[in-house]
């Protein structure tokens, strides 16, 4: 949140650069003493690993650019030379491969972590925009980069996913067909889609590191959230960032990174689909395509229409959705801690989106296609009812007065009064143990 | 910036009277304008389909292998052609269709005109009823129907089936079920000979 610089240049040097190019300033007031609230928990330590995966994945990326060839003739033949030939080029390749999907499972629990303690809402709606923002750009990267592998599912995934272009035909006769074959360089997937493929997701994560910045900044004007979702009220509540935070973050870093490591080294392609490991045929289609499992929920809103155009509209949709929950929950109330009938919509929805991600990886027929429309109907609805329904009727938990009353319990003295509508009186000490 | 009145910095005209220098700002932001969008377009359409994807050369197919029941598949744009010579059957269940109900009643045919409705003399090849030639891309989203190999399923309709998003298509190549929006395309070509076929 904003506060007084106490950056003290210590040396001469510091004090001419300070009065240049306050960047050591900059650094030491957003990421040292920054007041971070005290009570977050460990769902809170995903920014800090989603940024590790960011600069991991540009890392690997770059040294594997400079053995991978972009051409339909060479490219899956370069990966395989930098996963036999290239020294270091298995370990770089499995950590780029299983990084992305690294990548997807912080990001998932971070979305659901600012879902559930109400991040999106005022004043951070700005804050939560970026973050989807920043979520579109990572699917658009990792569908790119994955084509660039140049298998079986690569190119059919290419085929599939520009093909969703060609949906506008139905709204403007041609249109679609026009705009897929600028996408395609050509009438088909080929050499000069390759190539832009390659260009474009190279170009990708230095844009969303752009927005990560941005990001960041949008959330050092308000302050961070807390599992409380109530406001900072004094300094007492808060501790600066580092060392608390960066030892907290730092350990939840390392464990991440231990997972990251057993799945590189023990089961590398336990993520992947082995129909990737055939060359990309264009007279072939695999029997059975599925895109990568962080896709898979989407994929099977997509199938879940029966119509063209609007089952792309729908998978568009899905995660366009989004932008708009600061207005969609009505709510008053962050945290869904205190909000007895949401909590269980919220669940409901996790589990939705989790049996959503299950269908999409099986054929769309009989018992699997029903299922995918109830659950498509429950992921649309859940945005577009429940929240705003559940936000005028429900009447939430009482407020702890402070986050030093919620950490501490009854011992704590009050603080400004709650925010909720009629405060129950008792309870109180249960209060603290189920904030914790 | 402080605003001293100099004789660089004139104090502004005192109604909303245009100006000179409203109608050079304006001007000049338009031609900024027009210039930034005329340097912007070699960016978007150097994207579109090069000179050598144009030129493109017909394809000439020798059918004369092909018997009744049996179906090949070429290249042709980068693209499969699907070409099948059917039996009496296949194209007796071809012309039991009502045109109006079909999921898309036009024939999708590029050597007719674009309102041919989708009966099977539109969609076979003229006067050669026998044969059927189409683009083999399912209209959904892309994906290669089954039905060109002698043991594929090919769906209800006895025609092809993708297995991507379970389309069916009937023996003219007629969307019947399934999220496909339109008819497998048929590609412009020509019979050189009966037994060679001039596709593009």
């Amino acid at each position: 949140m904003a506060h007084e610089s106490t950056y003290q240049p210590a040396t001469g040097f510091e004090r001419w650069l300070d009065s240049r190019l306050p960047v050591v300033r900059v650094m030491h007031d957003q990421f040292m003493v920054f007041p971070t609230p005290r009570n977050l928990n460990y769902w809170w330590t995903f920014g800090g690993i989603l940024t590790f995966m960011l600069i991991a994945q540009i890392a690997t990326g770059i040294v594997l650019a400079m053995h991978y060839v972009p051409t339909p003739e060479h490219a899956f033949d370069s990966v395989e030379i930098i996963m036999r030939d290239v020294n270091w080029g298995w370990f770089l390749r499995y950590s780029h491969a299983v990084g992305a999907s690294m990548f997807f499972v912080a990001v998932y629990i971070h979305l659901f972590r600012g879902m559930y303690y109400g991040s999106y809402k005022a004043p951070r709606e700005i804050l939560w925009i970026l973050g989807v923002l920043i979520l579109f750009l990572m699917i658009a990267t990792a569908f790119m980069g994955y084509s660039l592998v140049w298998g079986q599912m690569s190119f059919w995934a290419v085929t599939v996913i520009t093909n969703l272009f060609s949906s506008l035909d139905a709204v403007i006769p041609g249109l679609g067909t026009t705009l897929v074959q600028w996408i395609w360089g050509g009438f088909s997937v080929g050499a000069p889609t390759l190539n832009r493929l390659f260009s474009l997701h190279y170009l990708f994560p230095f844009v969303i590191f752009g927005v990560v910045i941005l990001h960041i900044w949008a959330l050092h004007v308000p302050g961070n959230n807390n599992p409380t979702g109530i406001d900072v009220k004094s300094d007492k509540e808060t501790v600066p960032f580092h060392p608390y935070y960066t030892i907290k973050d730092g350990f939840a870093l390392v464990a991440f990174i231990l997972l990251f490591a057993a799945v590189v080294f023990y089961a590398p392609n336990w993520l992947g689909h082995p129909d990737n490991y055939v060359p990309a045929n264009p007279l072939q289609t695999p029997p059975h395509i599925v895109p990568e499992w962080y896709f898979l929920p989407f994929y099977a809103i997509l199938r879940a229409i029966p119509n063209k155009l609007f089952g792309v509209i729908a998978l568009l949709s899905s995660i366009a959705i989004l932008f708009f929950i600061p207005w969609l929950d009505t709510s008053k109330v962050r945290s869904t801690s205190y909000r007895p009938i949401y909590k269980w919509f919220f669940w409901a929805f996790v589990v939705t989106s989790i049996g959503l991600g299950y269908l999409g990886s099986q054929q769309p027929e009989g018992w699997y296609l029903i299922a995918g429309r109830l659950l498509t109907f429950y992921y649309f609805a859940f945005f577009l009812v429940i929240m705003p329904v559940v936000g005028w009727i429900e009447k939430p938990r009482r407020l702890p007065g402070s986050i030093t009353e919620a950490v501490l319990g009854h011992e704590a003295p009050e603080a400004a009064p709650s925010p909720s509508p009629s405060p129950p009186p008792a309870r109180k000490r249960k209060r603290a143990e189920e904030v914790l | 910036m402080a605003s001293h009145e100099t004789s660089l910095n004139p104090p502004l005209e005192p109604d909303d009277e245009p100006t000179r220098r409203d109608v050079i700002l304006i001007a000049a932001s338009g031609f900024a304008a027009i210039g930034a969008a005329a340097a912007l377009w070699p960016l978007l359409d150097q994207m579109n389909p090069d000179a050598s994807a144009l030129s493109l050369s017909s394809t000439d197919v020798d059918i004369s292998h092909v018997e009744a029941g049996q179906a090949i598949t070429v290249m042709w744009r980068g693209k499969p052609i699907f070409i099948r010579h059917r039996t009496d059957k296949e194209i007796a269940s071809a012309k039991d269709v009502v045109v109006d109900d079909l999921r898309d009643p036009l024939a999708r045919n590029a050597n007719l005109p674009e309102s041919a409705p989708a009966s099977d003399d539109n969609r076979a090849a003229k006067d050669r009823e026998p044969w059927l030639v189409m683009i083999g891309i399912c209209t959904h989203l892309g994906c290669i129907p089954k039905g060109q190999a002698v043991g594929d399923y090919k769906g209800e309709f006895g025609g092809w089936f993708c297995p991507c998003h379970g389309s069916q298509y009937d023996t003219a190549g007629r969307i019947r079920l399934g999220p496909a929006p339109q008819n497998l395309a048929i590609p412009p070509y020509t019979f050189a000979t009966d037994t060679k076929l001039k596709i593009g």
